[in-house]
């Protein structure tokens, strides 16, 4: 579907209270509108819960559940397993977790569900960090971010790569999307809604405050990720593997980096690090399939 | 129909004739037979649900969350640290006032590591908002999963019931169930109705975020409150309603055991009523005047009931197979505080711990203790059975 063919139809409401270029609320209203009215969420902690469902508003017009932090995986298998059983089983149910309810607490959560094949979905919206406290680092954080629990020279261990993990689990479909590209991002969210069995999307969502940019540029930053080599969108389908946007030139990661306040501190040495890192995973990534 | 059972067993058949929609569980001695007989029932298409085999009893309870909230009837069990690994989700079951029914099968909690039965599970629980029975045999934990869940479900009191039975002592234990009819029982336990559950064509937020001070969020909790109390009407209610139906019932709330004339009453939890039913007869022909009473619900807890029943006797002696540390065992603080207007000494005895047999002696021990402590104002208030 092309997004000028998006449906009209809003499920995911105005009047949420999510910080100016927040790129979760862009995907949020972006499931809304691909998975429409028959669909109930499980949000677990996370900045989504608190914008979206702080009482008395909600912004959701579809049912959504929270019940903790580090139980998406099993809070959706439980869900369809309640509609299964109650005749209601076109609904589709999906959890939205950020990337420390995903990478840290809620890992061991979904890997189950993802070794038990649960028809559902599992969306990872990744800011990397908790953003939601006030940017604490999580395992998803990339290597020289500074948060408030890594101070400068910043974080010290790479980014967890998750997709990978839930890779081989050797499920129906995983997918990696970014909020700079809309398109990409709505046709793999169509896509798994045609599929049944888990399906996995992580989402790359810049986060102005966390990441320390100005909020109009939350776009821009994603596409950086994305032309720089730094954020790889591709998909998995049935364990074949397809890059989806391959890149004849790579931008700098610098300019990408240097876009952003928690990278402002970064070394000439250690943004060296992190182009040889990219270097080296695109060595790989070209010689890949494309889509 | 009359079955051999073990405890376990009759956990998992009474799941069965309370036609649970969704399972999830995790293994964990001595509760791991409930897992398995309701895994093979769920196979063999002995009767139609879902079973999850989550990867843990966070999981498990986190699955029946979001089961229960689409409006299927949830069934799990479990003892000891998956009780506690539970811990955070039974806050939510309850606030998001989800019912649904849990096998707690008592067993203590580590360090030391140990499978015996103890109730230092499920009392730290007490005040998640979950309803707590305590069993006394195999045929009233079949019986009372099966009025649970009627409690539970009832649209005054919508919260989630925990039925605990002594580990080991109950759940491993064979002894003859009346096993009742499904026709019966159908007619007893009617399908779940929920009030409110996730419905595209009624949207709804369960468990939304509350601001600092929000006055919902103390609503929400005097809701609880008032379902709490609501709940000791309708626990009554449903066991004589079970009475007509079955035959048989359990006084509700709590059961008396020749309290009329005793002089020395014994508060009971769990398996040891029975023995302490016995040495109650036997210490009647020699002409003591005791009884007891076994508290069946712990939460809501029938401090009415008790006091009432309490009013005329010497001295009261309360059981604990828990300890809160520093300050004798829960039920003994639970006790103390109902009867505190009575002005009559109440004593703790706590025993059985780490799957200690409570035996007849240690019960006469007991007996002869609270006679003592009516004679004798200086003696202590809280004896550890086994060791003084």
């Amino acid at each position: 579907m092309s997004i000028k063919d998006l449906p009209l139809e809003e499920y995911f409401n105005p009047g949420h209270t999510a910080c100016q270029g927040c790129a979760a609320a862009t995907l949020a209203r972006m499931v809304g509108k691909i998975f429409g009215k028959n669909t109930a969420l499980h949000i677990p902690a996370c900045c989504l819960v608190v914008f979206g469902s702080t009482y008395p508003l909600a912004a959701w017009k579809i049912p959504m559940i929270f019940v903790a932090f580090e139980n998406t995986g099993a809070v959706i298998s439980g869900m369809k397993a309640g509609f299964r059983i109650t005749g209601k089983e076109y609904m589709n149910v999906i959890g939205i977790a950020g990337d420390g309810g995903t990478a840290d607490i809620g890992l061991q959560s979904l890997s189950a569900a993802a070794e038990r094949n649960e028809d559902v979905i599992y969306i990872c919206y990744d800011n990397e960090a908790y953003m939601n406290t006030g940017t604490q680092r999580s395992s998803a954080t990339p290597f020289g971010a500074e948060t408030t629990t890594t101070a400068i020279p910043g974080k010290l261990e790479f980014k967890k790569d998750v997709p990978a993990i839930i890779a081989a689990h050797h499920i129906p479909y995983v997918a990696t999307a970014s909020t700079g590209y809309i398109q990409d991002l709505v046709n793999k969210l169509e896509k798994m809604k045609g599929i049944k069995g888990f399906r996995y999307l992580h989402v790359h969502c810049p986060c102005p405050p966390g990441w320390k940019f100005e909020s109009n540029l939350s776009v821009d930053i994603a596409k950086l990720a994305v032309d720089s080599g730094m954020w790889v969108l591709y998909e998995i389908e049935n364990d074949v593997k397809k890059i989806s946007k391959k890149l004849h030139s790579r931008i700098p990661v610098k300019n990408y980096l240097m876009a952003q306040g928690r990278f402002k501190h970064l070394t000439d040495g250690q943004i060296a690090i992190i182009q040889q890192n990219i270097d080296k995973a695109w060595k790989k990534i070209s010689k890949e399939e494309v889509a | 129909m009359k079955k051999l059972l073990t405890g376990n067993d009759a956990v998992a058949l009474a799941a069965k004739l309370a036609r649970v929609q969704v399972i999830s569980a995790y293994p964990i001695t001595p509760q791991t037979q409930i897992v398995e007989k309701l895994s093979e029932m769920v196979l063999k298409k002995e009767f139609k649900a879902e079973y999850i085999n989550v990867e843990s009893e966070h999981s498990a309870i986190s699955a029946l969350a979001g089961a229960e909230a689409t409006g299927a009837r949830s069934f799990t069990a479990t003892s000891s640290q998956g009780l506690a690994l539970m811990h955070e989700v039974l806050f939510f079951m309850a606030g998001s006032r989800l019912p649904m029914v849990m096998g707690v099968v008592n067993r203590m909690v580590s360090a030391p590591l140990g499978i015996g039965c103890e109730y230092n599970d499920s009392m730290p629980q007490r005040d998640s908002g979950w309803i707590q029975f305590y069993v006394e045999d195999n045929q009233e934990v079949m019986d009372t999963i099966l009025q649970a869940y009627k409690i539970s479900e009832n649209h005054q009191v919508l919260l989630p019931v925990m039925v605990c039975m002594d580990g080991l002592i109950l759940s491993h234990t064979l002894s003859t169930v009346n096993v009742p009819d499904q026709s019966q029982v159908d007619h007893f336990l009617p399908s779940y109705a929920p009030l409110v559950k996730l419905d595209e064509k009624d949207p709804y937020v369960y468990g939304g975020v509350f601001a600092p001070g929000e006055q919902a969020n103390i609503l929400i909790k005097y809701e609880m409150e008032k379902a709490m109390q609501k709940a000791r009407e309708v626990i009554v209610k449903v066991d004589q309603e079970f009475t007509e139906e079955f035959g048989r019932g359990y006084g509700g709330l709590l059961e008396k055991y020749r309290v009329e004339d005793a002089e020395y009453v014994l508060l009971t939890l769990g398996s040891m009523t029975s023995t302490c039913k016995s040495v109650v007869d036997n210490l009647r022909n020699e002409g003591k005047r005791v009884g007891l009473i076994k508290i069946r619900s712990f939460r809501p807890y029938p401090a009415e009931g008790i006091r009432e029943a309490l009013k005329n006797v010497s001295a009261v002696g309360v059981f604990d197979r828990s300890v809160s540390f520093g300050s004798g065992g829960p039920h003994y603080l639970e006790a103390r505080a109902a009867l505190f207007a009575l002005n009559k000494p109440v004593i703790n005895f706590i025993a059985g711990l780490g799957g200690k047999y409570v035996l007849p002696e240690g019960i006469v021990h007991m007996y002869a203790i609270l006679e003592k402590k009516f004679k004798n104002e200086g003696m202590p208030d809280i004896f550890w059975i086994d060791l003084e």
